[in-house]
């Protein structure tokens, strides 16, 4: 598509929204809709950076497409909405994703956990894609049309990401006696990092309809949980929660290490473009 | 064995019928399926060449997946990391193409990490800049295509059929490549020197992709007459270096080789020669990348061991569940 075709599109459902057309749209978001863009962004770039590890290193190649796919999704959500948010500050997905500090990410500890083992990955790609399932499918009902527009093509591939860590779920659990030790040892370390998804922050208040607050998923996100684990004969894990603290800058040890990865050459030539 | 099973065996082999149809297949140029006979010699040399082509594609990921996390724009990495998705698509086509000849992707997956199977040797050499991730689109997949076009019309149908998917995705992966180059070419003075410096590491071994001069190629011959190959390794590569000339003056960058030039007698495109004896070195294991490949192919097979037992295990009880309920 051309530029100038670009900025004659215009948001209605069934239009997917590409990154590129939210650049040149007219509306900016407010300071605390941009912040808020920043949070859900920052979780899907972090994620996708962590996942994109796993592609030609996957245990089967069908998983190194499926999982290749998943990134490629969280990547396009987290380009339209580190984008968005942009538009608040005059800066660029890349001016934000490539040059921002650690305390200025506001991802949460969950996307910063290591791949560990499959089992591992598949316990954060099972929270992450419940949780982001509630959450996008809230948010497509959100005041502010670009995030509800974001929202709508999310919450499709989401339902995939869902689909995906179920299935591996219920196989590792159920498969060999090591697959299932193995899945419940994943599940106990992802645990600690589920709370922090449901915490209100004081931005929250501040968004109105625009947002969707992250207290009000918790009840469906544990029923929807509980119900997959008792499919796969498996306890929700008994661990303490971590205090978190992701979306007000202060991060996991991981954080450091992800974005020194992510951003070590576009640091090394500035004013680049690529 | 059993002596039925040699016999069975030996008039396999003595198929009259079945061998004057394929000829005659081969004659008309038209398409061998898998149910048809075919000579012993034939399935086997086919099945080397598509289980090659497979790995290929399966290594050939891990070059270019190294720099996932490091793109340079969050544009950029999706691209790559689709590219790279879709080799490990192409791998799955070539597997089942292989597959229909009777060997299970078990056995080739296994030939391959014991170092019994080959890949292409463009593949141990390292991916050192950002600019290579250019020059490999540009210069290996472009390569590629220029092999693979013509094998889009190979006599055995899943392999010509295969190829035909593959092309397409080839095609784009060659053009997103020249598109990184270019925005470098037009960059800064580093970046510039980035991208020039990719193109001569790139510029030799892409060449030498089609494979050792004909006179130094013996099966060609044969494959030429299954219509398996359609154009020799030097046609090809003359061919691909004319494309070459064409497309780095696009790009405003040199191709690192003075003696290019196009013979207006053989009406064909000639280069400086090449140093097959790195060629023959690397083929034989010892490029700068060959065990590092290697090694993280059995890592990444042997640790999801547990997973793919998990699977089929699950798979089985899941069965078994269902016959009860029966
Ligand atoms: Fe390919
Ligand atoms: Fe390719």
């Amino acid at each position: 598509m051309s530029e100038a075709n670009a900025s004659a599109t215009r948001i209605t459902p069934g239009n997917a929204l590409r990154p590129e057309d939210i650049a040149l749209l007219d509306t900016k978001p407010s300071d605390a809709v941009a912040q808020y863009a920043l949070w859900l962004g920052d979780d899907a770039l972090i994620l996708a950076q962590r996942l994109g590890w796993w592609i030609s290193r996957a245990p089967e190649l069908e998983e190194d497409v499926a999982l290749a796919n998943i990134a490629l999704d969280q990547i396009g959500h987290a380009r339209s909405f580190l984008t968005y948010a942009g538009r608040a500050w005059d800066k660029t997905e890349d001016d934000l994703a490539y040059f921002r500090r650690e305390p200025e990410f506001r991802s949460v500890h969950l996307v910063e956990q290591p791949n560990g083992d499959f089992a591992r990955t598949i316990a954060r790609q099972f929270v992450v894609a419940l949780y982001q399932w509630e959450l996008y499918s809230r948010l497509v009902g959100s005041s502010d049309p670009t995030l509800a527009a974001i929202a709508a093509k999310a919450v499709k591939e989401v339902d995939y990401h869902r689909d995906h860590s179920i299935q591996w779920i219920l196989r590792l659990a159920q498969g060999t006696d090591e697959s299932r030790r193995r899945m419940i040892a994943g599940l106990k370390l992802t645990w600690p990092y589920v709370e922090e998804l449901f915490t209100d922050y004081p931005l929250v208040d501040e968004l109105g309809d625009a947002g969707v607050r992250p207290s009000t998923l918790r009840e469906p996100f544990d029923a929807a949980v509980r119900a997959i684990l008792v499919e796969a004969e498996l306890e929700p894990p008994e661990v303490p929660g971590s205090v978190g603290g992701g979306r007000l800058g202060r991060h996991s040890e991981h954080l450091g290490y992800i974005i020194a990865e992510l951003q070590v050459l576009a640091r090394e030539y500035p004013g680049a473009s690529w | 064995m059993t002596t039925t099973a040699i016999d069975a065996g030996s008039r396999a082999n003595h198929d009259d019928a079945g061998e004057q149809q394929f000829n005659e297949l081969i004659a008309q140029d038209s398409r061998i399926e898998p149910r048809d006979w075919m000579p012993a010699d034939y399935r086997k040399s086919l099945t080397r060449q598509i289980s090659q082509h497979a790995h290929s594609e399966i290594i050939g990921m891990q070059p270019e997946a190294n720099w996932i996390t490091r793109a340079p724009s969050l544009k950029r990495k999706a691209v790559l990391m689709a590219k790279v998705q879709d080799e490990a698509g192409h791998g799955l086509y070539l597997y089942s193409a292989a597959e229909t000849l009777g060997t299970p992707r078990d056995k080739m997956t296994e030939d391959l990490i014991a170092g019994k199977a080959r890949y292409s040797s463009i593949f141990n050499y390292p991916v050192l800049t950002w600019a290579d991730i250019g020059a490999i689109g540009w210069l290996v997949d472009g390569a590629a295509i220029c092999n693979q076009v013509p094998l889009c019309r190979a006599s055995y149908g899943p392999y010509g059929r295969a190829m035909v998917r593959i092309c397409k995705e080839e095609s784009f992966h060659q053009r997103q490549g020249f598109e990184i180059l270019l925005e470098l070419a037009n960059g800064t003075p580093e970046q510039r020197a980035m991208a020039q410096d990719a193109v001569n590491r790139w510029y030799a071994p892409s060449l030498m992709m089609f494979g050792p001069p004909d006179e130094d190629s013996p099966n060609s011959q044969q494959s030429m007459l299954w219509n398996i190959k359609r154009f020799s390794n030097d046609e090809l590569r003359s061919r691909f270096v004319g494309m070459m000339v064409e497309q780095v003056r696009a790009l405003g960058l040199e191709l690192p080789n003075k003696e290019v030039r196009f013979n207006e007698e053989t009406g064909r495109w000639e280069h400086g020669p090449l140093d097959w004896n790195e060629f023959k070195e690397v083929l034989a294991g010892r490029g700068p990348c060959n065990a590092q490949r290697m090694e993280r192919r059995r890592e990444a097979h042997e640790e999801g061991a547990w997973v793919r037992e998990a699977a089929a295990a699950y798979a089985e009880k899941q069965a078994l569940k269902h016959a009860q309920a029966a």
